[in-house]
């Protein structure tokens, strides 16, 4: 759509600019300004420099920290990608099964984050939980409280229980919009399923696929709730990823100093990734007539 | 079974009827028969995957019918003397009553103030081209994609100060940082949808900007007003970080009374089990009118 050049629009986003500057801005310097300075207490601050980073990017607990949100970002990514992409692909595209399937799937996406993890930490219990109760009559140890390999498989089928729909609706989504000619034309070159899926299929949804892979890393590299409420971070620090960190180190001990640097480190990274999202989101797609709204 | 056999048998049939309605059903029927096996077994894909969806939401419920002695005596599927006590006890003590009361409360208020304010922006983002626009677009979207987790010691700093901790307008404000961005997105996705035509042929009618705005151009993006409200709705109901650093007692979220109760020595299971189960009954409530914009609202507008 062409659009006219008019400054004055300025002022319809200035309610929105002064919203969000009140609750992004502001909090957003007091981090910075913590992140270079020091306290003995009594708000008394001086200057700390680079200190705080410097101790930070050194520090284990940072690195590891860092190392286990991406270790889990990846693996629900290459769980709930390729699953998202197959359970799509099955799914019904006309008749009284759309609906159905659209619903009920979307229903894990609307469950408030600390329920998801409540719901997951009774279904995980051995004595009084399904999940827990079936694997231990079947003879396999299975406690997430105990045991950190458990603890990281609780974790992560919790995620691609939460979250899958959201893949599987996007490529859903990306699939119903290729028209029905594309088929017939493939049907009657002879095309294997396979073609099908690598020519047609796979290219139209490569923008869907892009978004659904942004949000799901972004999504997951900022999770907190709902491992927070199954394992608190344990056993141990062995599902600690960062925002757990992050709450642990500034609410719990008040170190505000070192908290900020790591906020701000965090928010570099997420900014980062935003770019790509933006990128994506305004560029890929853009050449090709893509039906926008409706 | 009947179910499953008629197709067969009308398929059957096509032979002793050669005319008539039944053709160009029978038709279709036949088509279905020549496919691979495997093709007539794709149902089961999404019927397997939904009953994984379904499992745990399953045993939430059959726990919250259950008292918390038949919970932690003994391992039974379904509940043998299912009972409404725990949803009692949740309608009846304040201190949970009140967390869900509490909850609606901000995040209505909420919902509408991120609807209000960003309903001219996405308008101005959608029509015109202003000075810094694509930056301010990629500035809103960071603060959707920021960790609450960064926000939640600055914003207890903040609103401290301003002497709003333990308000519901704390945490309603606190939740436009992730909402207001979000709403923008959406709206911007739905107005770009309707063509500029139509407000060029409204201002030639003689059409003031507020009256085309509330009269023509708002019907017109109904839909998209209510997917961006149900969107802020849901993502401000599903969050309880920021909500629980904001509030201690009076503005306290249900999310963060279910917490503390987790953290408590004598647990009540099916009490809990309840609370969790009427939190999803929102969600749960509207998903049949928002089906089709599920993927478009998580998107943020731009499936």
């Amino acid at each position: 759509m062409e659009k006219t050049i008019n400054n004055k629009a300025w002022f319809m986003v200035l309610p929105v600019l002064a919203l969000v500057a009140f609750s992004a801005v502001i909090p957003l310097m007091t981090v910075v300004n913590y992140s270079v300075q020091d306290t003995f207490g009594n708000n008394q601050f001086f200057w700390a420099g680079t200190e705080w980073f410097e101790e930070l990017l050194a520090s284990e607990r940072f690195r590891d920290a860092l190392v286990r949100n991406l270790i889990f970002s990846f693996s629900i990514l290459a769980i709930e990608i390729p699953l998202g992409i197959f359970i799509a692909l099955c799914m019904p595209r006309k008749g009284w099964g759309v609906p159905v399937c659209l619903v009920l799937m979307a229903l894990p996406l609307l469950v408030p984050w600390n329920v998801v993890g409540t719901i997951w930490q009774v279904f995980g219990r051995a004595d009084i939980g399904l999940l827990g109760y079936t694997l231990n009559n079947l003879g396999i140890n299975y406690n997430y409280t105990q045991d950190p390999v458990a603890a990281w498989i609780t974790v992560i089928v919790m995620d691609v229980w939460h979250w899958t729909s959201l893949v599987v609706l996007l490529c859903y989504a990306g699939l119903v919009s290729i028209p029905e000619a594309y088929y017939q034309a493939a049907r009657i070159d002879g095309a294997s399923k396979w073609a099908v899926f690598r020519y047609i299929q796979l290219p139209k949804m490569q923008r869907v696929l892009l978004i659904a892979v942004l949000l799901r890393f972004m999504d997951s590299f900022m999770i907190y709730t709902e491992p927070f409420v199954v394992t608190g971070g344990g056993p141990g620090n062995s599902t600690t990823f960062l925002s757990i960190d992050l709450v642990k180190m500034a609410l719990g001990q008040f170190d505000l100093g070192p908290a900020a640097a790591m906020s701000l480190v965090y928010f570099l990274i997420i900014l980062v990734f935003s770019y790509v999202f933006y990128t994506v989101m305004t560029n890929v797609g853009a050449d090709k007539p893509q039906a926008k709204g409706e | 079974m009947s179910v499953v056999t008629e197709p067969q048998q009308s398929a059957r049939s096509t032979g002793a009827l050669p005319q008539g309605r039944v053709t160009g059903q029978s038709r279709l029927h036949l088509e279905k028969a020549k496919r691979p096996i495997s093709e007539r077994f794709t149902f089961l894909v999404p019927t397997l995957y939904i009953i994984f969806l379904m499992l745990p939401i399953y045993w939430l419920f059959n726990m919250s019918l259950k008292t918390n002695q038949e919970i932690l005596s003994g391992f039974s599927l379904w509940p043998t003397n299912p009972t409404l006590a725990n949803y009692m006890v949740i309608f009846t003590d304040p201190s949970w009553y009140s967390g869900y009361i509490n909850s609606i409360t901000y995040v209505v208020l909420n919902t509408v103030i991120s609807v209000a304010v960003a309903l001219p922006a996405a308008y101005a983002f959608s029509r015109y081209r202003f000075l810094g626009d694509k930056h301010l677009f990629f500035w809103l979207l960071t603060n959707r994609m920021a960790p609450p987790a960064v926000f939640a010691l600055p914003f207890f700093q903040l609103y401290s100060s301003f002497g709003l901790i333990d308000t519901h307008i704390a945490v309603a404000l606190a939740h436009c940082l992730f909402n207001v961005p979000l709403a923008v997105w959406i709206l911007e996705g739905f107005m770009s949808g309707v063509p500029k035509e139509i407000d060029e042929t409204a201002y030639i009618d003689g059409y003031s900007f507020p009256k085309f705005f509330v009269k023509i151009f708002m019907p017109l993006i109904a839909s998209g007003i209510g997917v961006a409200a149900f969107f802020c709705f849901m993502f401000s109901w599903v969050e309880l970080l920021i909500a629980r650093t904001l509030t201690t007692t009076d503005a306290k979220p249900i999310a963060a009374t279910m917490t503390r109760t987790v953290s408590a020595s004598g647990l009540d299971w099916g009490v809990l089990a309840a609370a969790g189960v009427l939190t999803i009954i929102p969600g749960a409530l509207v998903i049949w009118f928002v089906r089709n914009y599920i993927a478009k609202g998580f998107a943020l507008g731009r499936v």
